[in-house]
């Protein structure tokens, strides 16, 4: 494999941006099309009132709810790993921050979209924005869902901005590359960069402190999510560990996503000179180390309750365990811990077909965990004559399947038209051949080891 | 506008052509330097790294606290809740609003201040050349003082690589 020079590496890039394959319409109608269905069921639903959802006392937050927790996990893949590698100066971190920082927007958009379905008038959710109003209401600033708005507008704010700075001088040079309209909407995006050192002096600058920032924030998002959780006398939600609890389950989903999303850019942009098996074979140890702490957390919850043994939580605790929610529970322990671990503890099976088939268990083991901790906590709280069951209706089944698809959808088209690695970063980091890697023990150096 | 410059195909060769430019008495500021990617082994892009951004994030950050002070704090007083016996203004919870919008205000003053001293989006005709996307380093001088032109030709041409442009007559 030759070792790509600094044009090939544009030329590569640029590729997918300036020729379109049938595949791709084929591609993106499929996915639009069950989007358009999501959209179909949502305005259904808006039209029939929340009976047809399975949605009804006592529990009242289900599939949406799991779902916006999910999705905000998944938006912690990219910025703050990206904000954590650029702070550590890691060499291997080049081609793979851009693809992190595009899932932490899209699964942002979509996560913060949840709570906007689940009202039942969704045109009025501006109710929720503090503003002076000829109501005189103001939100309540001691409600985790206020907090919640902050900490999303700002992390939204502050991905947003963190993919975009670095994406200037890019479009700078697909300006320079195209012609016509293509070239004046890539000059508009570019701001007129033309790359002087001062330029690349304040950018480089600016995304330290951004990064420097963005890692609290990040924190600070999935802690607050827990938060709409922890703050309400519910059996097993009212528990201090909840912040550091989802917080490490959203970094453990984002990094499942992140590999599940660079193997299939890989695969199908045929990336294969820029995203190297030692690329993997990093992140699928940082997602051991993830699934480890998950099971670390879910052990230590656990293991508090049921020595408690306080009667509420029990309830709670057993119907997971050996109840009707077990197959669930188990299920979540398999692909979360049982599945991922031999893969990504023995390096022979730590491939990059090994780390996409754990993370694709973890993606799903973390979903049922959102669910497991929403529903089966308000189907049984303090008073069993107030004990409920849930079960999905179609229209929330569709419209949870449509936002996977509009993750993808959008996943497809951002790198349809922006490429999807950076490539001033990767020719200023020097970019490693495969036979420059260095082996798995010292790919710290990685920076270093490309002359 | 009017320019002369070079374009180099290494970071040697530019990095001859900016220390030739110095010789030849430009001043700093009059040099402009340009590449597709940051050249940080070389000398000539640590010129114009003194910068206020770092206190400038700090004060963008400063306001942010203030108004996430002054919002929930107004909202509380102005707008009492029956909080039993609880203080009116809880400031435990609002901790995190303050939080959210430091960082918030710390972040845009970062963005601002890069916008504003890189000069982005670009206003008026600047010195530049499509071929820099082609890896290769522009430096050199626009709006060269009348009489000064054939030293900085001169200057420019001190690596045998660099091919010589000019815009406009200067």
């Amino acid at each position: 494999m030759s070792e790509p020079t600094a044009l090939r590496i544009s030329d590569d890039l640029l590729r997918p941006l300036l020729r379109t394959s049938w595949r791709f319409y084929v591609l993106v109608a499929f996915l639009g099309s069950i989007v358009l269905m999501g959209l179909g069921s949502w305005f259904y639903q808006m039209y029939r009132g929340f009976g047809i959802t399975g949605i009804n006392n006592p529990v009242y937050w289900a599939f949406y709810i799991t779902n916006f927790v999910f999705w905000i996990g998944i938006s912690h893949a990219g910025t703050l790993i990206s904000a954590i590698l650029r702070l550590a100066n890691a060499g291997w971190r080049r081609p793979v921050t851009r693809c992190a920082e595009v899932i932490t927007v899209f699964a942002l958009m979509i996560g913060a979209l949840f709570p906007i379905i689940h009202l039942g008038r969704p045109w009025l959710f501006f109710w929720l924005i503090p503003y002076p109003n000829h109501r005189g209401i103001w939100p309540n600033f001691r409600s985790p869902l206020v907090w919640d708005f902050f900490a999303i507008t700002t992390y939204l704010v502050g991905s947003l901005l963190f993919l975009f700075l670095p994406m200037i001088p890019d479009f700078a040079l697909v300006r320079d590359k195209s012609t016509g309209l293509r070239r004046k909407i890539y000059g508009a995006l570019a701001l007129g960069w033309r790359g002087t050192t001062k330029q690349w002096n304040r950018l480089e600058t600016a995304m330290q402190i951004m990064a420097i920032a963005i890692i609290p924030v990040a924190v600070s998002v999935h802690t607050i999510v827990s938060f709409d959780f922890s703050m309400a006398p519910v059996p097993m939600w009212h528990s201090t560990v909840f912040g550091p609890y989802f917080v490490a389950g959203a970094i453990f989903s984002g990094i499942a996503g992140l590999i599940v999303a660079m193997a299939t850019l890989r695969k199908f942009l045929h990336l294969e000179d820029y995203l190297h098996p030692v690329h993997f074979q990093n992140l699928g140890k940082l997602l051991l180390l993830m699934s480890l702490l998950w099971t670390y957390f879910v052990f230590a919850e656990r293991l508090t309750i049921w020595y408690g043994n306080e009667p509420s939580e029990m309830a709670v605790f057993w119907v997971t365990q050996r109840g009707s929610f077990a197959p669930l529970f188990w299920t979540m322990v398999i692909c979360n811990f049982v599945l991922p671990f031999p893969i990504l503890a023995i390096k022979k099976l730590r491939t990059i077909g090994g780390c996409v088939v754990a993370s694709s268990g973890v993606l799903v083991g973390m979903w049922l965990e959102r669910f497991l901790i929403v529903v089966p906590s308000l189907g049984h709280k303090y008073l069993p004559y107030s004990w409920g069951v849930y079960s999905p209706r179609p229209v929330e089944i569709m419209i949870t399947i449509s936002t996977f698809a509009a993750m993808t959808l959008l996943y497809v088209l951002f790198a349809k038209f922006v490429p999807i690695i950076s490539i001033w970063e990767l020719k200023a980091g020097g970019h490693p051949s495969p036979a420059l890697i260095p082996p798995a023990t010292a790919e710290h150096a990685l920076g270093e080891a490309y002359p | 506008m009017k320019a002369v410059y070079a374009l180099y195909p290494d970071g040697a060769s530019a990095q001859r052509a900016v220390d030739g430019l110095r010789a030849a008495g430009v001043a700093e500021r009059d040099i402009t330097v340009i590449s597709a990617m940051p050249m940080e082994d070389y000398e000539f892009s640590h010129k114009d790294k003194a910068t206020w951004i770092w206190w400038i994030a700090s004060g963008g950050g400063l306001v942010g606290l203030c108004l996430g002070t002054w919002l929930p704090w107004m909202t509380e007083t102005a707008w009492p809740l029956q909080t039993g016996n609880m203080p009116i203004v809880s400031w435990w919870t609002n901790l995190i609003v303050m939080f959210e919008l430091t960082m918030l205000g710390g972040i845009l003053a970062t963005v601002i201040t890069l916008l504003v001293t890189a000069r982005l989006p670009g206003r008026g005709p600047e010195l530049y050349d499509p071929e820099v996307t082609d890896e290769k380093i522009l430096v050199g001088v626009k709006n060269p003082r009348e009489g000064s032109v054939p030293e900085i030709e001169r200057a420019l041409l001190s690596s045998p690589a660099a091919r010589l442009k000019t815009i406009g007559t200067p």
